[in-house]
């Protein structure tokens, strides 16, 4: 029924290089690993989890509160605020900043915000230079690419590729592949775009409603850099960023790189409270179809999350089908319960894209249900009429037989036989049956457990 | 105690010694379970695909089928936690809630309701236990990785129990198989790419008879398994007691 391409059809893309879907696989599982073990070091890690999913629920229970709250601290610090409704309004609103401020030339820290609305093409297009500053978005933007993980939004290249990319956008010697030299180029590279940058956009981690300051963790330094040089700064937040206390963030920051990549804390994590002498700072704070999650019960707890990545990183599906599979700006399970709300019949595939094995739950720093919530959405997706029709009638077909036993008996005996009578050709035939593609069918046995079952208490009541 | 046999759809008609195992398997703990033959299926088919509602007369009907017992015993961990968490979508009735709560998976059924913890018997092989995410991450029945490096759990007790049995260190303890039902179906490529990097996990290891207490899992993997020829039996944990305990 969708137009566009399933999560399946866009994976057995990405699966077709066997070697890479390994590999793949293999460095998301090492990063995984990594948070294991940071996570069984730290004792209290479930109750730290259990504190920080306390304080979400509560953000959320009185968002608007915190809101107002956040904003009235921030004017007070002399920065202003801005509100957007959409991507549309969020890049209006940066564009007219950049303008105001007669610049043309942009730095922006990594932000997932600012991909979701698509900034970087509107900036573009209105003549802004805009540099991704952070190295992995600064090698997908030469390639034209969206990232394909939250946290690590280039892990689907490999070093060749960079060392190809960097060869044909930055002139680096060709075949180069030594990470160490790579970056070194791209800091070389970066230093003349922060330098000359007027102004830094950076995305917000957390919005403390209290100061009315925003944080922002990074591990490369590069968004103290853009914003310490520029002389103005633009910070996008979605509006599910608040937390109520400064007191609040350290639970955060303890969770949010353990669960990303087994670090103890974040590099980086520096606040942003007032604008330095003689600079200006904007707050932009984005709905963009958040008010709407807030108000779909069953699915508001996906505004809890940190963007960690954990749930990726994790998750046996991204792992072998690659970021890019979700077509979405936040992918894996995470992206798959969000990604509905924007757009159900675009998205409709996402939320089967899952075995629900519980395994994104059972990670999430903040306690999010995800793989209930993936097992909801489908029920909302089925109840909306966006299954495919063969699904639907199939399913419906299915819960008569199974909800009449002689039905379900004849049909049991007949599905047998018909494996036993059907060429293996025929039934391992792959438009036939998809299963068949690679696995064998189950031999059916002569006879089924409830003729064996029947014919034994048949005997003993002899 | 009135113990009821649930036995999942797919192994009524495909593994119907799996059925039979667990039957004589609870004989000889002391326990006669009957097999009440109107039963069909837990309708996660359907609920899985997005069609709950489609799925609530076979709620019905399995509510009515194993009403009267007072425990519902299945080899199958994920049908169990289908009964046992999305039957709250049907009219909460004492019928409803009572059979929610006593259905229970056999290896749980053993070890929490009749408190065994060790089952007597050889079994002299190498066995890799696959652990089932339903039963392992929805019912808790083993350790999780996500949460500690302890790899403990029901069956895993209950096999290392065994005289003669090597168990299997896998590289990743607890990662999903890629079954996940219609899952397999509709992305049936992850699905058999997750299916083989598990059954390559036990190759690798040493396995030479691969068990679990869902026959879900072990039916994809055994699909895998005879698809590629591979040298590793695959027999459901009740099949293995079974016959151990002779
Ligand atoms: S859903 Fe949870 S695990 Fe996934 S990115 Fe968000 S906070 Fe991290």
């Amino acid at each position: 029924m969708s137009q566009s391409p399933t999560h399946a059809q866009r994976s057995d893309v990405f699966l077709l290089d066997a070697e890479r879907t390994t590999w793949h696989d293999e460095t998301l599982w090492f990063v995984r690993q990594k948070r294991d073990k940071a996570v069984y070091a730290t004792p209290e890690f479930q109750e730290l989890r259990q504190l920080a999913s306390d304080i979400k629920d509560h953000t959320l229970s009185q968002l608007a509160e915190y809101l107002e709250q956040f904003e009235a601290a921030a004017l007070a610090n002399g920065v202003r605020v801005h509100w957007a409704a959409d991507a549309d309004e969020h890049n209006a609103i940066v564009l007219g900043i950049v303008r105001a401020a007669g610049a043309s030339r942009v730095v922006k820290s990594k932000s997932m915000l600012t991909e979701e609305c698509h900034l970087n093409p509107h900036l573009l297009a209105n003549g802004v230079e805009v540099i991704d500053s952070d190295l992995g978005e600064r090698i997908i933007q030469l390639r034209g690419e969206a990232p394909s993980h939250v946290v690590l939004p280039a892990i689907h290249l490999k070093k060749e590729d960079v060392g190809e990319t960097f060869w044909q956008h930055l002139g680096t010697e060709k075949g180069l592949t030594d990470p160490q030299q790579l970056t070194e180029a791209a800091r070389q590279h970066l230093r003349e775009k922060f330098l000359a940058a007027e102004v830094a956009i950076s995305g917000v981690n957390f919005a403390v409603a209290e100061t009315g300051s925003v944080v922002v963790c990074t591990n490369e330094g590069n968004a103290d850099l853009a914003i310490g040089l520029a002389r103005v700064h633009i910070a996008c937040m979605g509006m599910e960023k608040l937390l109520p206390r400064l007191s609040d963030l350290a639970v955060f920051t303890r969770l949010l790189t353990r669960s990303a990549t087994g670090q103890p804390i974040t590099t980086y994590t520096s606040h942003f409270t007032r604008p330095a002498p003689g600079k200006e700072m904007h707050v932009v704070i984005v709905n963009n179809g958040r008010s709407q999650q807030l108000g779909r019960p069953d699915f508001r707890a996906s505004l809890k999350c940190i963007r960690c990545g954990a749930c990726m990183n994790t998750c046996p599906v991204y792992r072998r089908s690659g970021g890019h599979s979700y077509d979405f700006t936040i992918p894996g399970p995470i992206g798959a319960i969000l990604s509905p709300n924007i757009d159900m019949r675009q998205h409709v595939s996402l939320p089967f894209a899952s075995t629900l094995c519980g395994s994104c739950t059972d990670v999430c720093p903040v306690k999010i249900d995800i793989h209930t919530q993936l097992y909801k959405w489908r029920q909302v997706l089925g109840a909306e009429g966006m299954l495919p029709a063969s699904k639907k009638y199939s399913m419906k077909l299915l819960s008569r037989v199974l909800a009449r036993p002689g039905l379900f008996k004849a049909g049991g005996v007949a599905a047998r036989l018909g494996l036993r009578l059907v060429p293996h050709a025929l039934s391992h035939a792959p438009g036939y049956n998809p299963w068949a593609i690679a696995r064998e069918l189950p031999a059916p046995p002569k006879q089924s457990f409830r003729e064996w079952y029947a014919h034994q208490s048949s005997v003993s009541a002899k | 105690m009135k113990v009821a046999l649930f036995v999942p759809c797919y192994v009524d008609q495909f593994y119907p010694q799996v059925a039979i195992a667990s039957l004589q398997l609870l004989e000889k703990l002391g326990v006669r379970a009957v097999f009440p033959a109107q039963q069909t299926c837990c309708g996660q088919p359907m609920a899985n695909s997005g069609c709950e509602q489609d799925a609530k007369p076979v709620y019905h009907h399995f509510v009515e089928t194993f009403q009267d017992y007072d425990y519902v015993v299945g080899p199958a961990g994920s049908c169990v936690y289908h009964v046992r968490k999305h039957f709250d979508i049907i009219d909460q009735t004492p019928a409803v809630q009572h059979v929610r709560t006593a259905t229970v998976e056999l290896f749980d059924f053993i070890t929490s309701i009749l408190g065994v913890t060790e089952l007597p018997g050889r079994f002299p092989h190498q066995v890799g236990l696959h652990l089932s995410c339903h039963g392992q991450r929805g019912l808790h029945q083993a350790n999780e990785s996500e949460m500690t490096p302890v790899r403990d759990g029901q069956l895993r007790r209950l096999l290392a129990g065994l005289e003669g049995l090597t168990l299997t260190e896998l590289d990743r303890n607890d990662e999903c198989c890629g079954f996940g039902g219609t899952f397999c179906v509709s992305e049936a490529g992850i699905s058999a790419r997750m299916g083989q990097d598990r059954v390559a996990d036990h190759l690798r290891h040493g396995t030479q008879v691969l068990t679990g207490g869902d026959m879900s899992c072990l039916m994809h993997l055994e699909g895998l398994v005879r698809r590629r020829q591979l040298p590793l039996q695959v027999r459901h944990a009740a099949e293995i007691f079974n016959q151990a305990f002779a």
